[in-house]
């Protein structure tokens, strides 16, 4: 529904739905951390930065012509050839490990938490500073071109 | 412990995870609409995303939920810088057809 439907507006709320879903997913697994933190960094941010794009660029219709027809069977078709090799790769691989203890309190936030200052603090910290690159990266790319209109901040 | 894996095996999970992975390069190679295609990729991220909790929880190895913690950050991040480029993209073309992007070729 995503891929298919013609209006991008169409697409984002389809995408939406896919987010609960998969939040859902993670609930079930028991890792209740992850799925509130899909919910607000999937369904509240990313999907409201999609719909403002979307609408500041006016695209409720779509647009873009529809390339040849061969482009969608091609698509479709490897595609399908991937879930095919994926899937039988899957029937053909033995039997998974057995299953470790299960620890109720593993996707629990103090347990996170614990893991992730203690023993992934660097990673931490460059995530941070990927985020300052990436929040002044956006800010200088979506602002007017300053050689064209000098001195209109 | 009574665990989800008792009634679902994981098995489910990774064919769950491979056709939602498909759906998204399915989107990445058919559509031409820029903004769609970012959210093919979107879409191929979670079901990476999805298969590491569900092994993180088979195995009781919380650093499958760290790594899927870090992807959602990275995610977050590209999404802003896309979206951006994507703008200005639109700024200067008066299009996203991904297909008038080939400007670079000639």
């Amino acid at each position: 529904m995503v891929v298919i439907s013609k209006n991008p507006v169409h697409s984002v709320m389809y995408l939406i739905l896919t987010f609960f879903c998969i939040a859902g997913h993670y609930l079930l697994l028991n890792a209740q951390f992850l799925a509130i933190v899909h919910l607000i960094v999937y369904a509240g941010a990313i999907m409201v930065l999609f719909l403002f794009v979307i609408m500041l660029l006016n695209l409720n219709q779509d647009s873009v012509p529809k390339g040849s027809y061969l482009l969608p069977f091609a698509g479709a078709l490897s595609g399908g050839t991937l879930l095919l090799v994926l899937v039988s790769a899957l029937k053909r691989s033995d039997t998974l490990i057995q299953q470790s203890a299960a620890d109720a309190s593993l996707g629990m936030l103090k347990t996170l938490g614990k893991v992730l200052y203690t023993d992934y603090v660097l990673p931490f910290e460059i995530a941070s500073v990927l985020f300052l690159i990436a929040m002044v990266g956006s800010v200088i790319l979506s602002k007017k071109d300053p050689l064209k209109e000098p001195e209109t901040v | 412990m009574n665990t989800i894996f008792q009634q679902i095996p994981i098995e489910h999970y990774i064919t769950l995870s491979a056709i939602l992975f498909c759906i998204g390069v399915l989107g990445v190679l058919t559509r031409r609409n820029a903004i769609v295609l970012f959210m093919s990729v979107e879409l191929m991220l979670n079901s990476v995303n999805l298969l590491l909790v569900a092994f993180s929880m088979f195995h009781a190895n919380p650093a499958g939920q760290i790594l899927v913690f870090f992807i959602m950050a990275v995610a977050a991040a590209e999404v802003a810088i896309g979206l951006a480029i994507i703008v200005m993209i639109y700024r200067n073309l008066k299009t996203i057809d991904i297909a008038e992007l080939s400007k670079l070729k000639h």
